[in-house]
């Protein structure tokens, strides 16, 4: 119970000091407005349709926002030595990380909303209930991304060159889970019955689950000097 | 009666360069103990192990009876202070205690936090942000931070670093004032004089072994003269 508590206090005043300022969020949204919009320009129009494009630009834009979003995780505890604040106290390390995971989750889905109707708009997405579907699979990607990323940062803040490490470190990660995302957002999109999709779901939830126990089970000898 | 902090041979490597050799301290309740020594003796290397922010090698550290390492909870019995305030810049004053309190579980946060501000003369910029604060306030709310639990044990890693006269000398009345209050002290300092007439014992570090542990003498010029032939020896 403790420990839930205290996550909630780090998620909580993380998602404070976003509010308040707003730097990180907008920056990571308008990257994933300019990745589309790269995309949309640099599309050869006479070979490649925006049908096709479309899942794939979805997850590579959320993959790619996550990152600049996810930078910004144990950042803001290097001014004054804020994290060493949260390891002094009483708190189990598991729920610095549920915390900071939580904030993070929170802070790429917001994200993923700023992105998702300028993905629909640029690729002339038909509205259909698979895209409901679609936003789902946004969460449950979104779910893994940021249990990687949340362990990553973590490891990174403390270097010199964090925002460099954090994407090379985290893209390999990011590999499964965005072909087994835009797997399934095509077959949603194509209306394809949903045998051919479970499968897809069933790799993406697997990814969240495993990596979750493990953030979870690394993340103190992480944070521990 | 057992000691309030009791570590035994901390050992702590960095690479091939050993921070603490088997360095073991008891602290009691109520005393100040000075941390002295040069660059690279282990001080900070050692508080930061008795913190329970660094993990020793080997060795134990036990606060109240219960291993810092092992047991998340033993770490309410202390406060950490550091030349880092240790607080987030985009939230005010209350908003960093109330994030303190939270961690730290407390019930009656409401109340405590209104005393430690006022303890910090910082009522009236309590609903600002941190950011902009000069040196002094940010230490003022950082010894706010680490007392808000009313810790058995104070650990203090150069808390007067720069400061000014006037910041460090209400951060020495304060820290004064926790001594009364029978709150124990280890302090890691370059110069002992800023905390001297407060402390009841000085152990001196060198090359991560404890080469003297001696209560306080009267004078601090005489110390001056048994910290040299330590550091010679």
């Amino acid at each position: 119970m403790n420990a839930l508590r205290a996550a909630w206090a780090i998620a909580a005043k993380d998602l404070r000091i976003e509010w308040r300022s707003r730097t990180a969020i907008l920056t990571a949204s308008l990257f994933a407005i300019l990745v589309e919009l790269i995309i949309v320009f640099g599309r050869d129009a006479g070979t490649v349709s925006y049908a096709m494009l479309a899942p794939s630009v979805l997850w590579i834009t959320i993959a790619l926002s996550s990152l600049v979003a996810l930078n910004r995780a144990f950042l803001l505890e290097r001014e004054h030595g804020a994290l060493e604040g949260i390891l002094a106290a009483p708190v189990n390390r598991s729920a610095l990380f549920w915390g900071k995971w939580f904030a993070n989750l929170v802070f790429v889905l917001a994200v993923v909303t700023v992105a998702f109707p300028l993905w629909v708009l640029f690729f002339n997405v038909e509205p259909s209930t698979g895209l409901y579907g679609v936003m789902g699979l946004a969460v449950l990607g979104a779910i893994g991304f940021t249990a990687v990323g949340t362990v990553f940062s973590a490891m990174t803040v403390r270097t010199r060159h964090a925002e460099l490490l954090l994407p090379v470190l985290m893209l390999p990660f990011m590999l499964p889970p965005v072909f087994f995302a835009a797997q399934a957002t095509m077959r949603l999109l194509g209306g394809r019955p949903m045998e051919e999709l479970w499968g897809w779901l069933r790799l993406l939830a697997l990814f969240d689950v495993v990596f979750l126990v493990l953030a979870t089970l690394i993340f103190p000898a992480v944070v521990d000097e | 009666m057992p000691p309030l902090l009791q570590a035994t041979s901390l050992v702590r490597r960095f690479g091939s360069v050993t921070a603490l050799a088997g360095v073991s301290l008891t602290v009691d309740a109520g005393e100040v103990v000075l941390l002295l020594g040069p660059n690279g003796a282990g001080k900070t290397t050692l508080l930061r192990c008795l913190s329970g922010l660094a993990r020793p090698l080997r060795g134990t550290v036990q606060l109240g009876g219960a291993d810092v390492h092992a047991d998340p909870s033993a770490r309410a019995g202390f406060g950490f202070l550091s030349h880092n305030a240790l607080v987030y810049e985009d939230l005010t004053p209350r908003e960093n205690l109330r994030f303190a309190a939270a961690l730290q579980g407390l019930h009656d946060a409401e109340v405590r936090i209104s005393e430690a501000l006022e303890r910090a003369n910082l009522t009236d910029r309590a609903d600002t942000l941190v950011r902009g604060f000069s040196r002094g306030m940010l230490q003022r709310l950082a010894l706010a931070r680490a007392t808000l639990h009313q810790p058995a044990l104070l650990l203090l890693d150069e808390p007067f670093t720069g400061l000014d006269v006037t910041a460090a000398t209400v951060l020495r009345e304060r820290l004064m004032a926790e001594r009364e209050a029978g709150t124990a002290i280890v302090c890691v300092t370059h110069d002992p004089a800023e905390l001297w007439e407060a402390a009841t014992r000085v152990v001196i570090l060198v090359g991560g072994r404890v080469v003297g542990a001696i209560p306080r003498p009267a004078a601090l010029e005489g110390f001056r003269d048994i910290y040299a032939a330590a550091l010679a020896a």
